[in-house]
This record gives C-alpha cells, sequence and structure tokens, in this order.
C-alpha cells in the first residue's frame, strides 16, 4: 500500500516535472497522426506509385521510369500543361479586379453593407452550381451570351464546342467566384489603411491613380499576399468547373493536368494509377515551387517577430 | 478613407454613384437571377424558347415541390449535412488542440511541424487520390459517408491549425503565464483559460469548414457513388441526367444545393468574413 503511493508520487511529480515539454506532444499527437496517415504519407505513396503500371485491383509490376517517359510523348499532356499556364495567368486578373471591385464598394452610404454581401455571393456558392449557370449562359442556341453578341452584330460563338476558346470560357466562371473573394480581403485591408497617411499624401497634391499605387497599394500588401496565395492555388486546383461544364472537351481541349490525372486514373477511359501518379507528381512538382516560395515569406516573417 | 468618401464629392458624381450602385450588383449577380428565374418558369416556357422572357406564368411551388419528391435530391441533401456537421466538429476540435500546441509552447520543432500543416494544406488533391482513395477501399469504408469524413477531417485539420495557430499567437501570452504562476496545469490553462478565448476562432472556423465541405466535389467523386453516400453537389449531376435539358427543375434543384451554404453566410456573416481574411490586415 505505502509502495504504491510512493511510486504514484514520484510518478505525479516526474509528470509535474516534464509537464511544459509534454503537453504539446499530447496535444498534437491526434492531429500529427490523422496528417500524416491521410496526406503526409499518402504524398510518398503517389511518388512510388508512379512508378508502376497498376490497374488498381491486380498485381502492380514495376516499370521504372516508363510512366514518365510515356508521359514525355503525351500530346494530351502537353495540352494539359500549357491550359495549366493560361489558367495560372488569367486567373490572377481576379486580383486587380477584386481591388477595383471593393474600391468602387468603400464607401458609407446606406445600405452598402448588403451591397458587400451580395457582391460576395458567388464566392460561396458550389463551383458545381457556377460551372451549371455558365454553361447555360454560353449555351449556342439559348444562352444569352450569343444573344448579346448578336445586339451588337457579332457572330455566334459556341464558346465550350470551340478548342481555342473553351478554356478561356471556362476561366471566366472561375473569375467571378474568385474575384468575389479577392474583393473582400480587399475590402478588409482598405479598412486598415492608415488615414493619416492619405491626408498626408492629398496634402502633397497625390490624387486618383498616384494615390492609389503609391499609397494605397503598399499599405494593402498583407491582403494581395493572402489574395496570390489563394489565387494561384485556386487555379492549379481547378477541377469541379471543368467537369462540370465541357469534361475535358472538346477532344480533350479543356484539360488541366488535375483533370487528365483523374481522367487517366479514374474514368471509363481506363484505371492507369500509375500513369495518374505521374502527372500528379508533375502537378505536386510545379505547386511545390509556390509552396516553397508561400512556406519562405511566411518563415521571413516568423523570424522577424 | 479611400477612395473619397462619396458624401465629400460633387453632387451629380454622388448621383450617378448611387445608380451605379445597383445596376453593377444586377450585372454581377445575372447568372443567379437568371437562374432564379429559370426555377419559377414553367416547362412549356423552354419548349417554346422563351428563355429569357419574363415567366409566363409563375410555377415555383410546382417545381420546387417536384425536386423534393421527384428525384432524389432530399436524400443527398442528408447525405451533405451529415458529411459536413461532423467533419466541422471533428476538423476544429483536432485544430484547437494542434493550434493550442503550436501557438503556446515554444519548442524545436515547432515551426516544422506547422510548416508540414501549412504546406499539406496547399498540395493538389490529385496527388492524394490514388493511395487515399486504396486506403477507404482496404478500410472497408469506400463509398460510406464514414470513409469521406475521416479523410476530410483529416486535410482540413492543416487549414485549420494554421488559422488557430495564428489567432492564438494573437493573444496575450500573460494570461498563461499569469495561470502557470498559479500553478493551474497545463490541461486546464487549455480549458479553462484559452479555449474561452477562441470562442470566435471557432465560429469563424466552423462557417468556413463548413462552406468548404458542403461545396467540395472533387472527393465526392472518388470516394463515393450513389444515392447512399454521395453529397448533393454530385448528386446533382444525376438529378440532371435524370431531368436533361428541363432547365426549370435544374435551376430548381441547382439553388436547393446551393442554399444551406448561402444560408450559412448571411447568418454568420461577420465570423465568415472574420475567417477568411484572417491575415489580410497587420
Amino acid at each position: 500500500m505505502a509502495q504504491a503511493s510512493v511510486t504514484e508520487t514520484r510518478q505525479s511529480s516526474w509528470w509535474h516535472r516534464n509537464q511544459q515539454q509534454l503537453t504539446p506532444w499530447l496535444f498534437l499527437a491526434p492531429g500529427i497522426l490523422f496528417f500524416l496517415f491521410y496526406v503526409i504519407f499518402p504524398i510518398f505513396q503517389s511518388f512510388n506509385l508512379s512508378l508502376y503500371e497498376w490497374d488498381g485491383l491486380g498485381q502492380a509490376e514495376f516499370v521504372g521510369l516508363y510512366n514518365y517517359e510515356e508521359l514525355y510523348w503525351d500530346d494530351a499532356f502537353y495540352t494539359s500543361l500549357k491550359n495549366n499556364v493560361i489558367w495560372l495567368l488569367l486567373y490572377l486578373l481576379a486580383i486587380p479586379a477584386g481591388l477595383f471591385i471593393a474600391l468602387f464598394l468603400n464607401q458609407t452610404v446606406t445600405g452598402i453593407r448588403l451591397y458587400k454581401s451580395l457582391f460576395f455571393f458567388p464566392f460561396v456558392i458550389s463551383q458545381v452550381v457556377v460551372g451549371l449557370v455558365f454553361t447555360w449562359f454560353y449555351d449556342p442556341t439559348f444562352g444569352i451570351l450569343n444573344v448579346l453578341l448578336g445586339a451588337v452584330g457579332l457572330p455566334p460563338l459556341n464558346v465550350l464546342g470551340d478548342e481555342n476558346w473553351v478554356t478561356v470560357g471556362i476561366i471566366v466562371a472561375g473569375l467571378w467566384p474568385q474575384t468575389a473573394y479577392c474583393m473582400i480581403l480587399y475590402l478588409t485591408g482598405l479598412n486598415a489603411v492608415d488615414p493619416e497617411q492619405i491626408e498626408a499624401g492629398r496634402l502633397d497634391g497625390a490624387k486618383g491613380w498616384r494615390m492609389l499605387w503609391y499609397i494605397i497599394v503598399p499599405q494593402l500588401r498583407p491582403a494581395t499576399f493572402i489574395a496570390f496565395v489563394v489565387t494561384i492555388i485556386g487555379a492549379l486546383r481547378s477541377f469541379d468547373l471543368i467537369s462540370i461544364m465541357t469534361n475535358g472537351g472538346p477532344f480533350g481541349a479543356s484539360r488541366v493536368l488535375s483533370f487528365y490525372m483523374f481522367e487517366v486514373a479514374l474514368s471509363e477511359y481506363g484505371f492507369r494509377m500509375g500513369y495518374g501518379a505521374a502527372i500528379a507528381v508533375v502537378l505536386f512538382l510545379i505547386m511545390l515551387a509556390f509552396i516553397a516560395y508561400f512556406l519562405w515569406s511566411m518563415y521571413k516573417e516568423e523570424k522577424a517577430r | 478613407m479611400f477612395p473619397t468618401p462619396i458624401e465629400r464629392t460633387s453632387r451629380s458624381w454622388q448621383i450617378t454613384y448611387q445608380t451605379l450602385l445597383p445596376l453593377a450588383l444586377i450585372l454581377w449577380l445575372l447568372p443567379l437571377i437568371a437562374v432564379a428565374i429559370f426555377s419559377v418558369k414553367p416547362d412549356s416556357d423552354f419548349s417554346n424558347a422563351n428563355y429569357w422572357g419574363w415567366p409566363s406564368s409563375f410555377e415555383g411551388f410546382t417545381n420546387y415541390a417536384l425536386v423534393f419528391t421527384g428525384s432524389d435530391m432530399p436524400q443527398y441533401l442528408l447525405n451533405s449535412f451529415k458529411i459536413t456537421i461532423p467533419t466541422v466538429i471533428g476538423a476544429v476540435a483536432l485544430s484547437c488542440m494542434t493550434g493550442f500546441a503550436l501557438g503556446i509552447y515554444k519548442f524545436k520543432a515547432n515551426i516544422w511541424i506547422f510548416f508540414m500543416f501549412v504546406a499539406g494544406n496547399f498540395v493538389p488533391f490529385q496527388i492524394l487520390m490514388v493511395p487515399v482513395r486504396d486506403l477507404t477501399l482496404q478500410m472497408g469504408l469506400y463509398n460510406t459517408i464514414t470513409g469521406l469524413v475521416l479523410f476530410h477531417i483529416a486535410f482540413q485539420t492543416g487549414f485549420c491549425t494554421l488559422f488557430m495557430r495564428n489567432f492564438i499567437r494573437a493573444l496575450p501570452f500573460e494570461l498563461i503565464e499569469a495561470a502557470r504562476v498559479e500553478g493551474v496545469s497545463e490541461w486546464r490553462i487549455f480549458w479553462y483559460v484559452v479555449l474561452p478565448l477562441m470562442k470566435p476562432a471557432i465560429a469563424a472556423l466552423s462557417v468556413l469548414i463548413f462552406t468548404f465541405i458542403w461545396n467540395d466535389y472533387f472527393w465526392a467523386v472518388v470516394l463515393t457513388q450513389g444515392v447512399e453516400s454521395q453529397p448533393v453537389t454530385a448528386g446533382i449531376t444525376s438529378f440532371n441526367a435524370q431531368y436533361r435539358a428541363a432547365y426549370h427543375l435544374m435551376s430548381a434543384g441547382s439553388i436547393v444545393a446551393a442554399l444551406p451554404p448561402v444560408a450559412m453566410f448571411f447568418l454568420m456573416q461577420r465570423h465568415f468574413i472574420a475567417g477568411l481574411t484572417l491575415g489580410a490586415v497587420k
């Protein structure tokens, strides 16, 4: 009896002494385990899998770098890659567009709060619905786009059926919610702009564009950084809209890497898990460049604190 | 304030602005307004090519009633709730703990664990797709709500940890020091000191994660199939296949599918925006 209570005190005092070292690990354990299991390990598994030929059911066969070699000769891969670049570039337009709308709405007239929330609306809606709505907007038989084009005397355009226009058409649909997101970031940023600097700028005769560029935009840096992060990630993640609006077509002209990978690995075109993994690895490496940059910026900021 | 407040500008610009505002809004929301009008039109309007005109009669009740009675929509909606709510609870609970650990304690691995969560949160879904699908199959959870929820919790923990950790960093650290001096155990500090202060962060994250997960389409397609487990985003495609070219029903279905996150946004607007814009201001 006495023995037991002695060990107990010793144990509790050991716990007492090391409490501050051990507590963070106890708190982290469930989160880390979950994350390792479902996110970190699968990344390495995908890398490994890209060296195999596997249909998802039978025996996987080791093929070395063959999948990557095939990728090198695959035209569809280059189309997807090219479209990814277009997505990245055009998607960034959401940032100036968002800033522009935010400037437009940064007023204090009656009902402006409601206006702001309604402008933000598209971001809350699922991309599946956004895709559907824009498909109808572009529809060659009844879409309002062609009604508008006809009104100004232009020939009708089947946006989603035209290899040259289809990617741009889908990106425009994607820009709608993304601009709303950037707008809300900038509205919050504009709220925190230092009024004294604006007054000082006004006294110095700065106004309009010069004021915006030299005094406002520098102060919006944190908002711009987040807008960049979410827009780049969003552009490289684009999948829902393509899947809903064109399913990669016409003739694969609107594929991006994320969609092509899905098509190769999990659709009626076949179950080539290894080849799909190789595409995913390429996409991952592209993303990794951006992730590394984001982390680097965050690291510098942490150090500065 | 920039741009110049409207009340300090000329009368004519004030009037222009006041008229421009509603016009811009209508233009901005035109696609949605079109869908809303579609959803109350009668079937005959579409066969008569009256696409963009005024509805010839108001059939809103019939259309929406049909969505709920003539299709699997109620089941899909129920599935979406069954997926979304446990995910929100799970991810927020896990990240309260990880955020606390990374926000309060100083130890060597701290920043690297934090970066692991942040980096993982940014990876493309496709690099996880095959292994996660395989994992789910092996655990016998393919095509179950549980399988989808477990993955969502794990993945969202990345973003939630980033959020919670930054929020906790901004709390006054003296509070914790004071509690430690009093001899309060670390666990009690978490429960009685930090957690009550985290309420706004918990509210913000809950609405955000609710919206993200409700709107998820990719993982729904990868990890589930069929009415018994698919959420409404994936269900809407089979709904559309069922009512091909019945635009009034497809519109009504889309609006029903989009409504819960919209309602969430308008009810919890302040938290939602606070969550989305965390870090946009220094």
